[in-house]
């Protein structure tokens, strides 16, 4: 009934998909935490990378230079956005960002919709990912591994980035306090762009990767947006470390839960409560999560206001 | 805007939603009936809505949640044929409430992006729920057996019956944000929202007003919901779906958010832009996006407040 290697075989997805939710709320916590602005259409630039990519891998058959086309399409995308329509949104309040973001959505799911027909798009593997490679007798799928990879490698890069760096300096005092930084000479909006843009690629780039193991389809974006904003709550706002420590937490204990919550619940239940309440619980528990956090820490794991 | 204008455009509604019936049965089109129900309902919804958000400054991305569990309950109780109104819709207003007091009270605990945020989660936590809720049609929703049943009392398997409970409904829930609005716990809410610090500095527990009308919202929402779920005869998730909140918020903010007949006007307006736009394109939410950025942009207070500004210009 309870097998080891299964539960290892789906850490091994928690983690990866940890990664990906990672790519996502790397640059939103960012963007939330420097400008406190509510942007809710990073999932729309997620969904357009995934789209991007999949369209090129189609035309040309490389998987490789989809993704490569994808993310800078996107980072362009997203420093126009910025730029021509988010930043008179700063000095408003967070009802008009939420509704101006919430426009754009459904501007861009319509959009899609209208360019790719409202069928999601298959992403084939390529051919040098597909596969398995095996340890301790469970097979690991190359692809999975490759993502596996691409985050952690990322993950590592925003870490020296935000702590080594004099731009990074800058987006942890932004983050901690926007009106000391600028009133030290500072144009903070430059910096938001910089951020703004990076987030985009980012998101992109977690778009065009999930491509061939989630479905390219239009309300892709949303679904993972919201499991982010989790991500964020829980990590706190404004910081990378948060991000990583609450990706990796939602990512393991959503797979997690999804896969063994009804065998743990039929050890005290009775087999027909377990199998209904197993997968109620189970989509319900990243949430039950975020509410505990935020019980004992309202700001979250790692707060990065000031005040 | 003048209390006198915002009196005439509200009467003016309900003239018109009173002749709908009369209208839609002369000229043979059902279609009318239904749509200005659903458009009264979601007013109901939005109104609930408007007393958090625009009296109390918090905004909720999650209202949409309480509807469905209002539906749920009757879809729910009349799944094991518990069908009587009389304790349906109580019990849809109770439950909602509870799931109110709890979320609120976790919500509460935070500020600005982060209330948002969570009170989005949260109702997306629900919408989950209904999803995986297989014994109750999980992702495809339930069909409704039997509306409501107010046994001699009326009879609302009636559509136009239902109609004109629906409109009395409305009626009655803008009487009674009114009067909540204007009594001593509605003006201590709005001080809440323009300065916390100076309200409890004054010695208000300002929490406690908060959730308190955070719950009254949330029961009102969830009367809405036993409403829509014998408007459609039928339940499903996608009724707690976030973009259903969104709806909500754009209705609001549409009509006017902090107005009083605001949300009526908002839903209404919605609707109606639903409709026409749906009729020029089948991608009509490419119009509709842009259509409500610039509205963020350029028409601050919505449309009540818009006209408002105008008259002043017009002298």
């Amino acid at each position: 009934m309870f097998d080891p290697n299964l539960l290892f075989e789906q850490f091994f997805n928690g983690l990866q998909l940890g990664l990906l939710l990672f790519l996502l709320a790397a640059g939103l916590t960012l963007v939330f935490g420097i400008m406190d602005m509510m942007n809710l259409a990073h999932g729309s630039l997620y969904m357009l990378g995934a789209y991007v990519a999949a369209q090129i891998t189609l035309w040309t058959g490389s998987f490789v230079l989809g993704v490569a086309v994808s993310l800078p399409v996107i980072l362009l995308l997203g420093v126009c956005l910025e730029a021509g329509l988010l930043r008179p949104l700063y000095a408003r309040g967070h009802l008009d960002q939420v509704l101006a973001t919430f426009g754009m959505i459904l501007f861009f799911n319509e959009f899609v919709r209208l360019v790719w027909g409202p069928e999601g798009i298959e992403v084939p593997l390529p051919d040098f990912l597909k596969g398995n490679i095996v340890i301790f007798d469970i097979p690991l799928p190359n692809y999975r591994l490759v993502v596996i990879g691409v985050g952690l490698i990322v993950a590592l890069m925003m870490y020296l980035l935000v702590t080594r760096t004099r731009t990074g300096m800058l987006i942890r005092a932004g983050a901690s306090n926007r009106d000391m930084v600028q009133a030290l000479g500072i144009d903070i909006n430059r910096v938001f762009t910089l951020v703004f843009g990076i987030g985009a690629a980012l998101a992109a780039l977690a778009g065009a990767l999930a491509g061939p193991i989630l479905a390219v389809t239009i309300g892709m974006g949303e679904n993972i947006l919201i499991q982010v904003l989790v991500v964020i709550v829980i990590g706190g706002i404004g910081s990378i470390r948060g991000a990583f420590v609450g990706a990796m937490l939602i990512g393991i204990i959503d797979i997690l839960g999804r896969s063994f919550l009804d065998t743990f619940f039929k050890l005290f239940l009775p087999v027909n409560a377990a199998e209904t309440a197993g997968p109620a619980v189970a989509s319900m528990l990243i949430y039950i999560l975020m509410a505990a956090v935020l019980f004992f820490k309202p700001q979250g794991l790692f707060p990065a206001k000031t005040g | 805007m003048g209390n006198r204008a915002q009196i005439l455009i509200v009467g003016t509604i309900f003239l018109g939603l009173a002749l709908v019936p009369l209208f839609a049965e002369l000229t043979q089109t059902p279609f009318y009936l239904d749509l200005a129900r659903r458009m009264m309902i979601l007013a109901i919804g939005a109104l609930s809505l408007n007393l958090i958000m625009g009296y109390g400054g918090l905004i909720s991305f999650g209202h949409a949640a309480y509807i469905g569990i209002g539906a749920y309950t009757v879809g729910i109780c009349a799944e094991h044929e518990l069908v009587s109104g009389f304790i349906q819709w109580p019990l849809a207003i109770l439950v909602s409430g509870v799931f109110a007091i709890i979320f609120g009270l976790i919500s509460l605990r935070t500020r600005g992006v982060y209330f948002i945020m969570i009170t989005l989660a949260l109702a997306q936590m629900m919408y989950f729920l209904g999803v995986s809720l297989d014994r109750y049609g999980g992702d495809d929703g339930l069909p409704l057996i039997e509306r409501s049943n107010f046994g001699a009392l009326v009879d609302i398997s009636n559509n136009v019956t239902l109609y004109f409970i629906v409109l009395g409904a409305l009626v009655l829930s803008l009487f009674f944000c009114k009067r909540l609005i204007n009594s001593r716990f509605g003006m201590v809410l709005q001080g809440t929202r323009s300065n916390e610090t100076r309200m409890k500095t004054i010695g208000f527990p300002t929490l406690r007003y908060q959730l308190t009308a955070f719950v009254i919202a949330g029961m009102m929402a969830g009367f809405a919901g036993a409403l829509l779920a014998n408007h459609t005869d039928f339940i499903n998730p996608d009724m707690m779906h976030w973009t259903r909140s969104g709806d909500l918020i754009i209705m609001v903010l549409l009509g006017g958010m902090g107005s009083l007949a605001g949300p009526v006007v908002g839903a209404l307006a919605f609707i109606l832009l639903e409709e026409l736009l749906s009729g020029v394109t089948e991608y009509w939410q490419l119009i509709f996006g842009p259509f409500l950025i610039l509205v963020v942009l350029f028409a601050r207070g919505g449309l009540l407040g818009f006209f408002a500004d105008k008259e002043q210009r017009d002298g």
